[in-house]
């Protein structure tokens, strides 16, 4: 039994074709060896536009289209230097644009996403059960059929061109995806301790505060991680919301860059788009614990 | 503190006794009821102001002609009428598709494949699935709209592989009849985040049934479909209807890779692309928001279809 247990998981297949030739520990080796060989030459298939774009933005531009290996034969960092003022202003700018976005995206949905979901994992209320579903059902809503009405309110409120369309949802917990994760999270809390923490004279809000949110941090930064993600990467709304160039942000001045240098500047591009990523993958090599688990427990209870 | 814990001890009784103490039990409902609307009342503003008014907003506009300059003229179904006579409309419908049938039937595949050849025993698992997921993160972003621009273009990295072995490429995003592809390519090279979730779920078969389908003769091939494949449904279901609705809404890949016109020959011309172009290039409010709803109600209906066909195939345990 014993023994069965701890062959299976490995290699369930293995067992039957073992018999056939050779010994069952040479074989399994081998196989073992083949199976990394697949999966590590399919993963650099995987990586390989990445790493070339990453090479590329430190090749002379007339080498590019010449290279397609992945060491460039001579680093030239000047597509970063041009690629930064290329655009109308230098490219801090735009990421700086970014950053406040991101920052108050991440702050809006930590806070009202969490509250929401509160509610509905811990609180009786009327209608509960219909305001769950609905607020499940908008998660699938396409934001294209809400666009040219949010698009009309933003304008008759003067807001086009601010950062505020942007923002303010985020703090009306329109992210219903954050809403749905913290609520599969808070279910799998023991009850008990809401339960102890009322005996000792805790109110609602303080339960929330000082018992739940403690504990709730894998899913809060599970929620703060996808959220910087999603809305730094986010080009739709940025685009229709900021015409400004003055307020574009990394995408939607990466956007102007390939229109206005087309396919003359593909070093510079590459670079800025480089820089563009960078922050993605910084999160994602710092957080892709949480990343995993988020994706895991959202998709299964 | 005598008060707050003879109070908290009469907020228990609703819940543990609901009989006695009615009246008590009714004012401390009535009070978790409010807590709970005080919690929620962010949510119900965004939903009042920023979901549900906008989707009755726009089921209102596309009954009418507006420009933003002037009010909205109510036109009743002429909206509707043109869209069955507007020709990029048809083919936008047709590349949206395509898109949709061709590229997450193959994404998912792949998905799975690589999440069972990755399931259990596999040494620095963590790694690989690392490898694999990167790219969903960064699949729908600008900057690799850019790279595949560069990758699929006419002196792109694509050709230059294909020129070491001799073969002369094609300008594979600005042909029309492979622009699409290239697209259907970059959402397979997303397939990470599905695999993700497969991999959860594989981790959820007991291996209590692969022992018994073994001790029965059962090979891989069989345990694969008769265990894997049956248990993983759900699963499948799961990922199917998310990868379904986001495919549907695709949008900033086919803008950059196109620079915003759906070409070449309206081949990357997607249904949001062409919504776009209706409603913030040439402003015709009404007509955009009758194409938006035409795609809601698209997307809810594949979304039922969906729910209920999975009542053939989705196995739920127990």
């Amino acid at each position: 039994m014993a023994t069965s247990l701890d062959r299976l998981p490995d290699d369930a297949a293995k067992a039957v074709d073992d018999s056939s030739t050779g010994g069952p520990r040479r074989n399994g080796r081998r196989r073992r060896i083949y199976k990394h060989v697949l999966l590590i030459v399919f993963g650099f298939a995987m990586l390989y536009p990445l790493l070339w774009m990453l090479s590329s933005s430190v090749k002379p531009s007339d080498v590019i289209f010449r290279e397609p290996s992945l060491i460039p034969s001579a680093f030239d960092f000047s597509n970063y230097t041009e690629g930064w003022n290329a655009l109308a202003r230098p490219f801090h700018h735009y990421l700086f644009n970014s950053l406040i976005i991101v920052v108050a995206s991440v702050i809006g949905n930590l806070i009202t996403c969490s509250m929401a979901a509160y509610a509905f994992a811990r609180l009786q209320f009327r209608g509960k059960k219909w305001f769950f579903a609905a607020m499940l059902a908008t998660i699938m809503l396409p934001i294209h059929v809400v666009i040219v009405p949010q698009y009309i309110l933003f304008n008759e409120l003067d807001w086009i061109n601010t950062y505020y369309p942007l923002i303010v949802p985020k703090f009306l917990a329109t992210d219903a995806f954050f809403i749905f994760l913290m609520v599969q999270f808070i279910r799998g809390l023991p009850r008990e301790l809401d339960d102890a923490a009322r005996i000792d004279g805790c109110g609602h809000f303080r339960i929330y505060a000082r018992v739940i949110m403690p504990l709730c941090v894998p899913a809060l930064a599970t929620t703060a991680i996808f959220t910087f993600i999603w809305v730094w990467n986010d080009f739709y709304s940025q685009l229709i919301f900021l015409t400004d160039p003055d307020l574009y942000t990394v995408p939607v001045a990466l956007r102007t860059f390939v229109d206005s240098q087309g396919e003359s500047a593909w070093g510079p591009l590459f670079a800025m788009s480089i820089v563009a990523l960078g922050p993605i993958f910084g999160f994602f090599l710092a957080g892709q614990r949480y990343l995993v688990r988020g994706i895991a427990t959202t998709g299964i209870k | 503190m005598n008060g707050t814990v003879e109070e908290s001890t009469a907020e228990q009784e609703p819940e543990t006794s609901k009989r006695s103490g009615r009246k008590g039990g009714n004012s401390l409902t009535k009070r978790e009821g409010r807590a709970a609307y005080l919690f929620l009342a962010p949510w119900f503003i965004g939903m009042a102001v920023i979901t549900i008014g906008p989707i009755l907003g726009s089921l209102y506009l596309s009954f009418t002609d507006y420009s933003l300059l002037q009010p909205p003229e109510w036109v009743g179904l002429d909206n509707f009428e043109r869209m069955l006579n507007d020709d990029r409309l048809h083919s936008a419908i047709v590349v949206t598709v395509t898109y949709v049938f061709v590229s997450v039937p193959l994404q998912l595949a792949l998905a799975l494949a690589l999440a069972f050849f990755l399931d259990r025993g596999v040494r620095g698992l963590p790694i690989y699935r690392s490898i694999y997921y990167l790219p969903s993160l960064l699949g729908s972003s600008v900057a690799i709209a850019i790279l595949w621009r560069q990758i699929f273009g006419t002196e792109g990295l694509i050709n230059q592989l294909l020129d070491v072995v001799g073969i002369q490429g094609e300008g594979w995003v600005s042909h029309p009849d492979y622009a699409l592809s290239t697209l259907i390519v970059l959402n397979v090279w997303t397939f990470g985040s599905p695999m993700v979730i497969f991999l959860a779920g594989l981790r959820q078969i007991p291996t209590m049934y692969y022992e018994a389908a073994e001790v029965d003769g059962a090979g891989p091939w069989t345990r694969f479909f008769r265990i894997t494949i049956p248990l993983l449904t759900p699963i499948i279901f799961f990922n199917l209807v998310l990868q379904l609705i986001g495919a549907f809404q695709t949008f900033t890949q086919a803008f950059i890779v196109s620079g915003g016109t759906g070409g070449p020959a309206d081949s990357t011309l997607f249904y949001t692309l062409y919504v776009y172009q209706r409603g913030f290039g040439s402003f015709e409010m009404g007509y955009a928001s009758a194409l938006a709803w035409f795609l809601l109600v698209v997307i809810a209906a594949f979304t039922a279809i969906n729910f209920l066909a999975a009542k053939r195939w989705v196995h739920y345990g127990d």
